[in-house]
């Protein structure tokens, strides 16, 4: 386990009643690196990443966000996690949704956080209006808001780039690029490969809950998205 | 202080989404309302026996129109997977619990409210006679119905049939809270104040509230991180 990564996993397994949904799981993804974790379905992407998140305690093993629990507050507070729904209340405007997370967050100015990210996403027209009368884009660069907007050192992303709109696919690769630069670490399930591996600086390849394959992206990787499907998984 | 701003936050929220939609309040109030019209029609309101079985009366209805408001507690997170949301935030489950349960408490008293002027009018019960006690004793019984409703809200969220497995699992548990309600509100509505004959029921009432409390803000974490 190294101490200077900033999410270890060491030795998790997860049971879902006796089946073993991950299997002795060791990976790490140090600081400013972006790990895309692959593999078919049922392979424990999204049981992992949650799991790194938090949502559930693994079986055996242990994971750490910069060395301390996820469940730690310090840890959540450094953490965002986008998963497979949007994270934000149909009942309540976009505005209200941004800056009651930035309460929950406790960010020193939940309102102005809220506007910032409601420009930078393009929605800062529509901010008084219900998430139930938004069209299915605009919900997704809600939920990249949602996610981003507490500056989190850690972002954990499942299926990021599913079911999204050429505009939302574009504001979160540039969320995405301009939080590597900044230094962010990411750790995304991913089906889409290439969106996935453009961004990507390491790749893991999960196949039955077990690890088939974790190191950095290569050239090879990204010319070709199903090389390390054909030289590591299943083929 | 921070622990407290936290739940005034999740309160607010799960009072704001509710009142937007007024979904689960409508819901929660015809039931009632049904429910004492129907009994009505069963019962002589004449009747000595109907003075007597009045409070259970009452808090049957008011513990199933409870029921249905704060089973969307938890189940309004589920739609956009808010729930994930909550539980990755950086605030205690407690505040999260506390929260929600404050909502659903402000949300349960406003339909009772509403309903015990009925409940007076269509059973010839004299409900204002002893009104300060009779609003003490539902106030305790509704936070200890709506904190382990609660509880066991967030316990079945992912449960297909969650709206059978609150009440199979809370009423059990709720029973001596009830029990103590149903005795007092039919002394209470009877003209009868709370004496030292009767303030046992009070005292547990008391003791039900801080017990299940205690257990449900210890163990909600448990809960929500499975």
């Amino acid at each position: 386990m190294s101490s200077a990564a900033a999410v270890t996993v060491a030795g998790v397994w997860k049971f879902y009643g006796d089946y073993p949904a991950l299997r002795n799981v060791s990976l790490d993804a140090e600081p400013g690196a972006c790990l895309a974790m692959i593999g078919r379905n049922g392979a424990g992407k999204t049981t992992l990443l949650r799991t790194i998140a938090g949502f559930s305690r693994p079986g055996k093993g242990e994971i750490k966000i910069f060395g301390a629990g996820p469940r730690d507050a310090e840890t959540r507070r450094s953490m965002g996690f986008i998963g497979h729904g949007i994270s934000v209340y149909d009942e309540l405007s976009a505005f209200e949704n941004l800056v009651l997370y930035g309460k929950l967050y406790q960010l020193p100015d939940p309102k102005k956080s809220a506007m910032q990210w409601l420009e930078r996403t393009g929605l800062e027209r529509v901010k008084d209006g219900l998430v139930r009368e938004f069209s299915r884009g605009m919900r997704q660069r809600l939920a990249v808001a949602r996610a981003f907007l507490h500056e989190p050192r850690v972002l954990l992303l499942d299926e990021p780039f599913t079911a999204l709109d050429d505009r939302a696919i574009a504001v979160l690769q540039t969320v995405l690029r301009e939080a590597l630069a900044g230094g962010k670490t990411i750790v995304m399930s991913t089906h889409q490969l290439r969106e996935a591996l453009e961004l990507a600086t390491h790749v893991a390849l999960l196949n039955r809950g077990q690890v088939a394959f974790h190191g950095p992206c290569t050239p090879e990787m990204v010319a070709d998205p199903g090389w390390v499907y054909a030289r590591y998984g299943e083929g | 202080m921070r622990f407290l701003r936290l739940t005034g936050v999740v309160m607010m929220k799960d009072l704001r989404a509710e009142l937007r939609t007024k979904e689960a309040v409508n819901a929660s109030l015809s039931f009632a309302l049904v429910v004492l019209v129907l009994f009505s029609f069963a019962f002589d309101p004449d009747d000595e026996t109907m003075k007597s079985i009045s409070g259970g009366l009452l808090w049957i209805v008011f513990a199933f129109a409870g029921t249905l408001l704060i089973n969307r507690s938890f189940a309004r997170e589920l739609p956009n997977d808010c729930l994930d949301a909550l539980i990755s935030a950086p605030i205690p489950a407690a505040a999260l619990l506390l929260g929600k349960a404050l909502a659903n408490f402000v949300l349960v008293l406003a339909v009772e409210l509403v309903a015990l002027p009925l409940f007076g009018i269509f059973y010839n019960v004299h409900w204002t006679a002893q009104f300060p006690q009779l609003m003490l004793v539902i106030l305790l019984a509704t936070w200890g119905m709506t904190i382990t409703g609660t509880i066991f809200s967030a316990l079945t969220v992912n449960i297909r049939l969650r709206e059978v497995m609150l009440p199979i699992l809370n009423f059990p548990i709720l029973i001596p809270a009830l029990l103590g309600a149903m005795q007092l509100t039919s002394s209470l509505v009877a003209g009868q104040p709370i004496t030292d004959a009767n303030s046992s029921w009070l005292k547990m009432l008391i003791g039900f509230d801080i017990m299940y409390t205690a257990v449900s803000l210890f163990l909600v974490e448990l809960v929500l991180v499975q």
